[in-house]
């Protein structure tokens, strides 16, 4: 758990960086600090491994206040993954993920078994990739490695600073997938910094969205675009923040609230999506639908019913509209 | 490419012709007798030229390596334009100028010529030095920092294997340029294969002139190859490639 109060930073009289922010990252939880570039939000992160001084207020981890701490050792509990990975050259893959172990004097065995370990949970070969250099690499393999450097120790406590944001869409989306995969079976208290609006409704258990430093609104995801607090917020998440919200329902979703309709099994141009998609994703393939009907499967591949442009429309009314215009009213 | 290929091999096929049209024209000219003439001369002017060339640039590593490594640290950031300035002064007075200097300083004779040359040498080494750590990604360092990495480990484990290839291209600048103006050490009585050049030059006698600038040449071009092979064993693997790029 990492607790915020009334933290503040600023330099000399003039110029305030963090203005009195106040939040918890529960424990196992992903709290992504969200906000336009220059809002504090990289420095906020920063003030946890005390790589930047805190003013005023403290932070408390897992019942520690951070102050009370060496830094050193502080810094080694809590994992660390920044936007251009970091490896060091110089070394394997294997030296550079072990690098928090070795410096907290973990036995040959240990490292070893840690190590392997850790590459199975990325999909890596540890024998093969072990002896090789962070050059020698892809892109998303470095990040992917800069991420399991961060849990070798097996820290309490992750801070990422925008871990993926130097990579293609289509690789980003899959190690989010394959993160959020890893961090079902770690659980891990995280503080993620994203500037990137899908990213932080993907990830975040909660947002905090900054701006100049100041917290704007701290909710889960589906209640900030549901009740954006003010004007700031629902202009940052933009006029198709109803879309954006559909990333955060499934068709199972969807399914229980006004269920799917028949499978007319004499049509025989039909496409299949999966009951775990999520709307977002079945509503553009709605829209690029060249089939005349789309059927539902479930886990077991069974057809269990067919869903169509309507259905989500009225989904996104009930589910969606109806709390918007309840938050409008009041 | 196969252009670029074609005047490589033309270059260098020049090159080797002149180097061996040279090579011919001294020895039939029988220019390098004296070498084998006079060995026991010879082998002392050699052996001079070596011990000068090798205390002036030990010291000279000695001092600018760890003053490099020094500057580059935090406390010290704000001062490094000084001695950055400092260095680059050494190296534009004349090396003549040095040692004529060092001759009021220090009279004649060896400690003389070494300390010249240990002048000459502190920049290129410094500035190598200097150059090699400042070029580290800071966000290396700053994930180092963050994985809680004490000062003296990021210096020992990140920064210097990561500036090793720059810092040993320094020293062997400095060593080739040493083992030329080391020459110059015949000026203030210090001996070397500066003698024979000098003589040569007095004299007007090629056989002397050739007997000492060959092996002068000959011994840059070795301590070139020898230090690009210990690059090879000092600098990582990893690292290696992101240089030469």
């Amino acid at each position: 758990m990492i607790s915020f109060n009334h933290v503040t930073k600023s330099y000399g009289e003039e110029i305030t960086a963090i203005d009195d922010v106040d939040f918890t990252v529960e424990e196992g939880k992903i709290v992504v600090l969200l906000g336009p570039s220059g809002c504090g939000k990289t420095t906020l992160l920063r003030m946890v491994n005390q790589l930047e001084s805190i003013t005023k207020g403290e932070i408390v981890i897992n019942g520690e206040n951070s102050k009370d701490l060496d830094p050193i050792e502080l810094r080694r509990k809590i994992g660390y993954v920044i936007q251009s990975n970091g490896l060091f050259p110089n070394m394997t893959i294997e030296e550079n993920v072990m690098i928090v172990p070795d410096l907290l004097g973990w036995n040959k065995k240990k490292k070893r078994e840690r190590f392997e370990y850790l590459m199975n949970l990325i999909g890596l070969d540890p024998k093969d990739y072990g002896k090789r250099y962070p050059h020698e690499l892809s892109g998303g393999q470095q990040q992917r490695i800069g991420v399991v450097r961060a849990l070798a120790a097996d820290p309490p406590v992750m801070l990422m600073d925008e871990p993926f944001g130097a990579l293609d869409p289509i690789i980003r989306d899959k190690i989010q997938e394959e993160f959020l995969q890893i961090q079902r079976e770690v659980k891990k208290t995280i503080l993620f910094v994203s500037h990137d609006i899908d990213e932080a409704i993907k990830m975040a258990d909660k947002i905090v969205l900054l701006r100049d430093g100041k917290i704007m609104q701290f909710d889960t995801p589906s209640e900030m675009l549901a009740h954006p607090n003010n004007e700031f917020v629902s202009q940052f998440f933009g006029k198709d923040r109803a879309i954006k919200s559909l990333s955060l329902h499934t068709v199972q979703n969807l399914r229980e609230v006004i269920g799917l309709g028949p499978v007319d099994e004499a049509i025989q141009d039909t496409k299949t999506i999966h009951v775990h998609q999520d709307l977002r994703n079945t509503l553009s393939m709605l829209l690029n639908q060249e089939a005349d009907q789309v059927i539902v499967k479930d886990e077991q591949d069974e057809n269990i019913g067919t869903i169509t442009i309507d259905m989500v429309q009225k989904y996104l009314h009930f589910e969606i509209k109806g709390k918007m215009s309840a938050s409008q009213e009041g | 490419m196969k252009r670029k290929k074609i005047i490589g091999n033309s270059v260098r096929f020049a090159l080797y012709a002149a180097v061996a049209v040279f090579f011919i024209w001294a020895i039939s000219n029988s220019y390098f007798d004296y070498i084998f003439s006079q060995s026991d001369t010879f082998l002392v002017l050699l052996r001079q030229h070596v011990v000068l060339v090798l205390v002036s640039s030990l010291l000279a590593i000695l001092i600018a390596v760890p003053a490099g490594i020094l500057i580059t640290r935090p406390k010290f950031k704000k001062v490094e334009w000084v001695f950055s300035n400092i260095a680059n002064l050494g190296q534009t007075i004349p090396s003549l100028a040095v040692l004529a200097l060092m001759i009021s300083i220090l009279g004649i004779g060896f400690q003389t010529a070494v300390f010249a040359l240990f002048i000459y040498s502190i920049l290129p080494i410094f500035r190598n030095t200097v150059a090699g750590i400042d070029s580290i990604d800071k966000n290396m360092i700053d994930a180092a920092k963050g994985m809680g990495m004490k000062p003296h480990q990021i210096l020992f484990r990140i920064e210097l294997p990561n500036s090793a290839y720059s810092i040993l291209a320094g020293i062997r600048t400095a060593v080739v340029l040493n083992i030329g103006t080391a020459a110059l050490a015949y000026v203030v009585g210090a001996g070397g294969l500066g003698v024979w050049i000098f003589t040569g030059i007095n004299l007007f006698d090629n056989g002397f002139l050739i007997s000492g600038a060959i092996p002068v040449t000959l011994l840059a071009i070795l301590a070139d190859y020898i230090l690009r092979k210990v690059e090879y064993i000092v600098v990582p693997k990893g690292s290696r490639r992101v240089e030469k790029a």
